[in-house]
């Protein structure tokens, strides 16, 4: 089902997930936020960069284990837990952020 | 099951193959992602062709395929920490280790100072690695 | 009759540039792609064998397949490198083109 943003139409596929990385914007996350029923707040976004960073320089979606490390290495140990990302996306930070960021779904993600 | 109970196998996976002329590099790249969330103790040996898996400055806008020569730099993130690369094939390729991406990762037991991942190993000695292992995958 | 003989396979897992170099004339062409153009580098065990082939014979390899292998640097003195309208104004300008496999 495609993805409707401002009269604009967007490819996703069966899951929800964007099909052309490329065609992301901050509007096409709201968009798809707004599909797993949530509001993007300051906390939301700054997982969601840096996912799209760590995807931009290693060419995956970290695995959530991965993840966690990595925002704990880089945000501070308060939110390199599992607590705070779950408290964040409830269906699983790496398969819902990676969602809203445009990104494929984690390798390994069922 | 806790940690101590945990049975830990020795797997390595064996690459044999060219990036992108065939897609077992990047299958055995997937697998090798997924299994890293086991816990176990994984090694990567690269032979033969596998080691242009790993040479630098690949850039893949042209071909129009996916440049996952940048993948193999988050192996360290999912603590595989041990990447064999046979000498004897590098030898016959015209490559050195300066041909290839420097691999790293952190070790937790030392204060995570960064450490080298790829270590240089003879067909001999690789063979005897093998041996070692409880489950060999090739690619 | 001029013939262009691509070829697409790595040298040293499968035979295809041993077998092309064995039959290929002189004044004919070969163009490396894919997986082929690791024969164009110098220092390996193929690099005699393909300069051999340079003393009577045009040798090309594909631009975009070497960037996406890493493999720019240390090139074969006397292989051109083509892009692919290059790669097209070969296989115009020979009689026909044997692909090996």
């Amino acid at each position: 089902m495609p993805l409707e943003v401002d009269g604009k139409s967007y490819e996703t596929d069966e899951e929800g997930y964007l099909a052309d990385l490329s065609q992301w914007d901050e509007k096409v996350a709201v968009a798809l936020a707004k599909s797993e029923n949530l509001d993007m707040s300051d906390s939301h976004w700054e997982v969601v960069n840096f996912l799209r960073e760590y995807y931009s320089e290693y060419q995956i979606a970290p695995a959530v284990r991965v993840l966690t490390k990595a925002i704990g290495k880089k945000l501070g140990k308060d939110k390199g837990n599992s607590k705070y990302l779950y408290e964040l996306f409830p269906y699983g930070p790496a398969k819902q952020a990676c969602k809203i960021a445009g990104l494929p779904k984690p390798t390994g993600c069922v | 099951m806790s940690d101590a109970e945990q049975i830990t196998k020795k797997f390595m996976y064996i690459n044999r193959k060219a990036p992108y002329g065939t897609i077992y590099a990047w299958e055995s790249l997937e697998v090798v992602l997924i299994a890293a969330a086991f816990d176990q103790d994984i090694s990567l040996a690269f032979i033969d062709d596998g080691v242009y898996q790993l040479t630098k400055g690949q850039k893949t806008e042209a071909i129009g395929l996916k440049n996952f020569s940048a993948t193999y730099r988050a192996l360290g993130d999912y603590d595989i920490q041990k990447i064999y690369v046979e000498k004897e094939s590098l030898e016959t390729r015209g490559l050195t280790l300066d041909d290839l991406q420097h691999l790293v990762y952190e070790d937790e037991d030392d204060d995570y100072a960064e450490k080298d991942s790829i270590k240089l190993v003879s067909a001999d000695e690789l063979g005897k690695i093998m041996e070692e292992q409880n489950v060999v995958l090739s690619f | 009759m001029s013939m262009l003989h691509t070829v697409n396979k790595s040298p040293f897992n499968n035979d295809a540039l041993s077998k092309c170099l064995q039959c290929a004339q002189p004044g004919s062409s070969i163009l490396f792609i894919e997986d082929g153009v690791y024969a164009s580098r110098e220092g390996t065990t193929f690099t005699d064998s393909v300069k051999e082939a340079l003393k009577d014979k045009q040798v090309y390899v594909l631009q975009p397949d070497l960037d996406a292998r890493g493999m720019n640097s240390s090139l074969i003195d006397g292989i051109k490198t083509v892009d692919y309208s290059g790669f097209v104004d070969l296989t115009t300008e020979h009689d026909s083109v044997q692909s090996w496999l």
